[in-house]
């Protein structure tokens, strides 16, 4: 029993919230990144939540009926319909009085960049004030592995078994095209820029867009132990910077001085295990070419 | 008030009255001035709803379940290809027992590209849960809009009202719009008792286990067949209010008839006018008109045919390979009993062609003097 004549503690200041929004028993992989991509988001978006989800890993994770691993609301929706089903429920609770309320699409890649993406840029077109999520594990995960067009180029899948042919789309740009009010990219391995940037679009009215890369060690095929490691190393070695774009201007929200080689990153992960040097050589131009327009930009 | 309406302005002149929430739609030949007339009434402030004008027609539906699922009142408006994109839509919001409506108006189904009604693109949509109510006259559409509303709440089913592309909606008709007052005491404001509440923490429509989803399913069947009931309640207030009574099925002179035609949508008002004809040529023939599609009114037929009488079903619509929807299904209704009347398929005007009272006629005398096809649907073209 405690004593009365304890002092009572001081709180501890932390850098980001304490509250969960996680319950216990979910039902992710283990290491999962999409799972530490919702811990953070909700830390940064508060319980004034609903969360709008079509087929996706997540569909699963949030729990079988009546389960429910969250502490916020979510509705399921089908496959492409993300974009348009979160629009709806946007206006049907402004109709009842209740503009406060977030309501927040989370979806995967393959129904953001994919089967989704026509619902996204009607909603995004339309600046509904929603704010979209994409956690990025960039295949088909949910279903097994298979490539979408968040996929990377030469990244092994179960569709792509010789190594993806084409370069990963640049939604972001797609989506900038669309001159929505905020945009930005983040990963659970900075959960102090994450955090941020959720807590930010909260107070921001309109079409928001945040994309998340988010490591999946069964469809990457990395260590388990590994998630974090990976998603520090993606923004390290330059291959996804992490940024935010405000009314049409571009910020870089962490510089990268000194870019850590792409091997680094693609070596712990055996869906790149066939790159020759050649490739990777290849992508490190790559990423150097886009930084020299991320330096100029920021 | 009396006024001149097109049957496309029936139906959002209902939507307005109906005091819909939140409206989502995109345009499509012959449903544009649907939506047209809905962005009036909202520009010009005398409809508040909310109106989304989404980049498709999956979009549109999918706006609907996501305002249901908040608790507002929906609807949206499509035609053939665009009801068929809808598809899988309509099930998940039937699924999800949300009490959308919506009008379809008929238009036939490509390829080729086709603009004119028939009624494939709505009767496809039979497996989906939602409950279709056919309409005869612009009256009808305005009046079936408001029906709809109060069935769909009282069963947390989704309705859609049909009517014919063209024939009706572009075609003016006086009807007569309530007071806004009267439609208030018909209709309510929506109390949807499952509606999302973000202060709770709610999973909906997440991942469920065979036996809870059987269990689902039978809870939807039995509510489509209590529509019957619902809807019995719902035509006796609404006469009560405003004077006009609907049934799920119409019969018109049909009590001592030898031979009924069976029609639906506005086919069943040109049936009206060939039977009165037949009439006066001295022939005891009547007319069966099908409101309800879904529930499917078999108790209703089952009790008003005759096992004595000819039935000539004819159907604006075509399964490939076997019958027209509408024979097919009456066919089934009364295979169970021990005595019934004999059953034959005519398939006529598809793609917009003409069901003229004349073709009508001849399909009542092949039919009535023996000459029809038992088993095999006729396929009747007007040569005129």
């Amino acid at each position: 029993m405690s004593s009365t004549k304890e002092k009572p503690k001081k709180p501890v200041k932390t850098s980001i919230p304490m509250e969960e929004g996680l319950r216990s028993g979910h039902l992710a992989c283990q290491g999962c990144g999409a799972m530490l991509a919702m811990r953070y988001a909700q830390k940064g978006l508060g319980r004034k939540t609903v969360f709008v989800t079509p087929a996706c890993c997540w569909t699963i994770l949030a729990g079988p009926a009546p389960k429910l691993s969250i502490e916020t609301s979510l509705l399921q929706c089908p496959f492409a319909t993300a974009a348009a089903t979160a629009s709806g429920v946007k206006a049907g609770l402004v109709s009842r009085g209740d503009t406060e309320t977030q309501v927040v699409v989370w979806a995967g890649d393959g129904g953001t960049y994919d089967i989704g993406i026509q619902a996204l840029s009607g909603a995004a077109d339309r600046n509904e004030d929603i704010i979209y999520v994409c956690y990025d594990n960039e295949a088909y995960m949910n279903t097994g592995i298979q490539r979408s067009g968040g996929t990377p180029m030469k990244a092994w899948t179960m569709t792509t078994q010789g190594g993806s042919q084409r370069p990963k789309k640049d939604l972001d740009k797609i989506m900038e095209a669309h001159s929505i009010p905020y945009q930005a990219t983040c990963t659970p391995g900075f959960p102090e820029d994450m955090v941020k940037k959720f807590q930010k679009v909260r107070g921001i009215k309109g079409f928001r867009f945040i994309r998340v890369l988010s490591p999946c060690p069964p469809g990457w095929k990395h260590d388990s132990g590994d998630t974090v490691a990976l998603s520090k190393l993606a923004v390290e070695t330059g291959a996804f910077p992490l940024y935010e774009i405000e009314d049409g201007k571009f910020k870089l929200t962490k510089k990268v001085s000194k870019r850590k080689p792409i091997n680094e990153y693609l070596k712990k992960q055996r869906r790149f295990r066939g790159l020759k040097d050649k490739d990777i050589e290849e992508m490190q131009q790559g990423i150097d070419a886009a930084w020299v327009e991320f330096e100029k930009r920021s | 008030m009396r006024k001149v309406l097109m049957g496309n302005h029936a139906a959002s002149v209902a939507v307005g009255l109906a005091r819909a929430d939140v409206v989502s739609a995109y345009p499509i030949t012959p449903q544009t001035q649907v939506i047209e007339l809905l962005d009036e009434l909202q520009t010009t402030g005398k409809w508040k709803g909310t109106f989304i004008r989404v980049e498709s027609e999956h979009s549109a539906m999918a706006a609907c379940l996501g305002a249901a699922t908040a608790g507002a009142r929906t609807f949206t408006a499509s035609s053939s290809q665009g009801l068929a994109y809808m598809h899988e839509m309509l099930h998940w919001v039937a699924g999800a027992r949300l009490p959308v409506v919506m009008v379809d108006i008929n238009r036939a189904l490509g390829a080729p590209w086709i603009l004119w009604t028939d009624q494939t693109d709505s009767l496809s949509q039979r497996d989906t849960g939602w409950m279709q109510f056919y309409c005869s006259s612009n009256q009808e559409i305005l009046d079936s809009v408001l029906m709809a509303y109060r069935v769909a709440e009282a069963t947390l089913l989704p309705a859609m009202v049909v009517y014919d592309g063209f024939t009706l909606s572009h075609t003016y008709e006086p009807v007569d719009v309530p007071e806004q007052k009267l439609v208030d005491k018909f209709l309510p404001p929506l109390k949807y008792e499952y509606a999302l509440d973000p202060k709770k923490a709610q999973a909906i429509s997440s991942l469920a286990l065979p036996k809870p989803f059987m269990r689902m399913r039978a809870k939807m069947d039995a509510d489509m067949h209590r529509a019957l009931d619902v809807f019995e309640e719902a035509a006796n207030e609404f006469e009560k209010i405003f004077g006009r009574r609907y049934r799920v099925i119409e019969p018109y002179q049909c009590d001592d008839a030898e031979t009924l035609l069976v029609t639906s949508g506005a086919v069943a008002s040109t049936a009206q006018a060939a039977i009165d004809e037949l009439r006066k040529e001295g022939h005891k023939a009547g007319n069966l008109k099908m409101r309800a599609f879904r529930p499917f009114p078999a108790a209703a037929l089952r009790k008003t045919l005759k096992p004595a009488q000819k039935v000539a079903v004819v159907d604006r619509n075509y399964s490939q390979g076997h019958h027209g929807i509408f024979c097919e299904e009456m066919k089934s209704a009364l295979y169970s009993l021990d005595e019934r009347p004999e059953i034959y398929g005519f398939i006529a005007g598809l793609g917009g062609g003409d069901i003229t009272i004349e073709l009508l006629k001849e399909i009542w005398h092949e039919t009535h003097e023996g000459r029809a096809d038992k088993t095999n649907p006729v396929w009747m073209e007007d040569a005129r």
